[in-house]
């Protein structure tokens, strides 16, 4: 009886009373109700989904419209420009002294005297610089090398971090241990320090193997500059990719799929790698402007490409001289850079935010 | 003698090397001289503590651990140091963790369909398609889920798809390490009747790893008590839970929850004083004598042995 009493229903109870309800009152649900409760979402891929929140930022789509009108530009305004990059400015096959240091949608004497005759020029939409060479296409070509050195810098790095990073993470015990100290070492190496020895080691060494060769035009400068990122700045890469790899390879479907006698080669294919797509996909975006970056203040330092191959930070260099009287050649490879820097950066972020799914909301 | 047993183990030992706060390798004795064998359709169950060993038994057992020592059997035949391709197909896990056992990056019919593709069980894909959905549907998914990712999936959904896993390769024997114990308690009862109806249809043996022994009863023929490393107790499930013998039993049981408020306030609970000793600094003798009641010198001076108390009922104890 006194358990009767402890169990008496509290009057300010919200709770529903059941002993007012008959069983007459619950009907089992029918097999269509059932079937009413599945809500069926579309099926989304693990990369769809992603793309998804991706085109959801405001920020890296509008970076991804300035990237591609950038992209459009540096391809397309080379054929639509009559001039060279390489090319000082000439009318009527005779050269142009005049036509140096111009301003903005400006022409020189003789240029001018040609469209009164009745001919028409193509207008130097930047000017021209010191030596009379139209500075828009130096631009649009700095803009080509400085993006093409970044991916193919990236590139690099990742294929090495990768390899090298998947092996450590892996095998891990020893094996890792050796080759993270050899990365400790690397990382700890004062990296500008060691950018400009091995350029102006390889520069003497590449110089004349390259005699002849594709590489040639782009100079030994530039080959040292993608040795350079393959020496040095694969470690982040390697480090990360091993961290990756580390966690992945504890999961339980990786045990899961050895019980199933899986082998090793199945297990990197199938599981391992393409968890850490993500990481890898964002990594390489972030690591462009980087690589564009250290691009620009080596070539600003004059150890970049080699004249008359214009890049972004040379441009920069020389637009320097002139600063006082001509501050807009400075001005527009700056911006060049900022722009690319700035685009990448953002769309690095919001592939980050889109497909990292320890930030997902 | 091995021909009625499926599975024997005899005096396994699996040791890791760690290291100690000195920085010297000593050996975690994660699991010490365990002996058992299960008959073809039958179900052991393991229990046990966190930590004690259960887990690495059925990993071990499973050769996904190198055994530092000991025999297994399996069907008639050692494999212990064996290629184990061939007994991947006979010998399959289901794991306690449905969000992390299955890869997030692969669809259902993917996950299901990976052992039919590493063993070639298949000879195109529309028969890989017609075995994975045949299994879906034993395992009750829809037919519709296929293409479907993990993350799609509730905890008990997720389970189902790690059996369908586990039976593609039509096993004899599955070890089940702790498949309920991430699910709440009325999807448990789902899995778990499934896993019976699973063994009625298709015959299979299973070690039931968990440490909730109510559904260990339920579900096993036997059930074996694990106290760090080393089997104390084994015998038929209902003599276990209705007349233990030995004291870590006792107080297993006491602290099974009762889910009648009146029964649970008059029982008695026996509270175990101290902490699991660390198992890489095991004490001397029987490894539950610091926490036992009936603790005596004898205790500390040797280790018991299982020996039968009459009807195969095993325990380990000098006093009881």
């Amino acid at each position: 009886m006194n358990d009767e009493k402890t169990l008496r229903r509290s009057p300010l109870s919200l709770q529903v009373d059941l002993s007012k309800f008959s069983s007459a009152d619950f009907e089992p649900a029918s097999e269509e109700e059932k079937s009413q409760q599945e809500v069926m979402s579309e099926s989304v891929t693990f990369f769809r989904d992603g793309m998804r929140r991706l085109r959801k930022n405001p920020l890296a789509m509008a970076s991804v419209v300035v990237l591609v009108l950038i992209l459009l530009t540096i391809i397309i305004a080379p054929m639509i420009v009559p001039y060279g990059y390489d090319e000082i400015i000439t009318v009527n096959g005779r050269r142009d002294k005049t036509a140096a240091n111009m301003a903005p949608f400006t022409w020189s004497q003789m240029e001018q005297q040609y469209i009164d005759d009745g001919g028409s020029l193509f207008p130097h939409i930047f000017g021209t610089d010191s030596t009379g060479r139209d500075y828009f296409i130096r631009v649009i070509y700095g803009a080509r090398v400085s993006l093409s050195v970044g991916l193919f810098a990236s590139i690099l790095v990742l294929i090495i971090g990768m390899l090298y990073g998947s092996i450590a993470g892996y095998f891990g015990g020893k094996v890792d241990l050796v080759m993270m100290r050899i990365v400790d070492i690397i990382y700890s190496l004062p990296d500008m320090l060691m950018v400009i020895l091995l350029s102006v080691v390889l520069k003497e060494v590449l110089g004349t193997a390259l005699q002849g060769t594709v590489l040639d035009k782009l100079g030994s400068n530039m080959v040292a500059m993608f040795v350079v990122f393959g020496l040095l700045y694969w470690v982040g890469m390697a480090r990360l990719i091993r961290g990756q790899i580390l966690t992945i390879k504890e999961n339980e479907y990786v045990l899961a799929a050895k019980c199933l006698g899986a082998p090793s080669s199945r297990i990197i294919r199938q599981h391992v790698l393409p968890n850490c797509l993500s990481v890898i996909i964002i990594t390489t975006a972030l690591q462009i402007p980087s690589a564009i970056f250290t691009e620009s203040y080596l070539s600003f330092l004059g150890l970049g490409v080699s004249a008359p191959m214009p890049s972004l930070g040379s441009l920069a260099n020389e637009a320097r001289q002139g600063l006082q009287s001509y501050p807009y050649k400075l001005m527009f490879p700056a911006l060049a850079i900022c722009l690319i820097v700035l685009a990448l950066n953002l769309l690095g972020d919001g592939l980050r935010d889109a497909f990292d799914p320890k930030l997902k909301r | 003698m091995s021909n009625e047993y499926l599975v024997e183990v005899k005096n396994l030992k699996q040791y890791f090397p760690v290291r100690n706060s000195k920085g010297k390798l000593v050996p975690l004795k994660a699991v010490d001289d365990v002996s058992f064998a299960i008959k073809p359709g039958e179900t052991l169950g393991l229990v046990g503590e966190s930590g004690c060993g259960k887990t690495t038994v059925g990993r071990s057992l499973l050769r996904l651990y190198k055994p530092t020592a000991g025999e297994i059997w399996f069907d008639g035949q050692l494999v212990t140091d064996k290629n184990m391709h061939e007994h991947r197909k006979e010998m399959q896990m289901v794991f306690q963790d449905p969000y992390s056992s299955l890869d997030p990056r692969m669809t259902v019919e993917d996950i299901i369909g990976e052992p039919l593709d590493i063993h070639k069980l298949c000879k195109n894909k529309a028969e890989r398609r017609e075995r994975v959905l045949e299994l879906m549907k034993t395992v009750g998914l829809n037919a519709e889920q296929a293409t479907r990712y993990p993350h799609e999936f509730s905890g008990g959904q997720r389970q189902r798809i790690g059996i369908a896993r586990a039976l593609a390769v039509n096993p004899r024997f599955i070890v089940c390490d702790e498949p309920v114990s991430a699910l709440d308690v009325s999807i448990q009862a789902q899995v778990v009747n499934m896993f019976e109806d699973l063994q009625q249809q298709l015959g299979m043996a299973y070690l039931f790893i968990a440490h909730d022994l109510l559904v260990v009863h339920h579900m096993s023929d036997r059930i074996a008590v694990m106290y760090l490393g080393k089997i104390m107790e084994v015998a038929d499930s209902d003599s276990v839970i209705n007349h233990p013998i030995h004291p870590y039993t006792e107080s297993l049981l006491s602290a099974v929850p009762i889910p009648d408020p009146k029964i649970a306030r008059t029982r008695q609970r026996i509270v175990l004083e101290g902490d699991v000793p660390s198992p890489m600094n095991m004490p001397q003798g029987c490894p539950f004598r610091t926490r036992c009641r009936y603790a005596t010198e004898q205790c500390a001076a040797e280790c018991p042995t299982l020996t039968d108390r009459g009807n195969g009922h095993f325990v380990a104890c000098w006093n009881r």
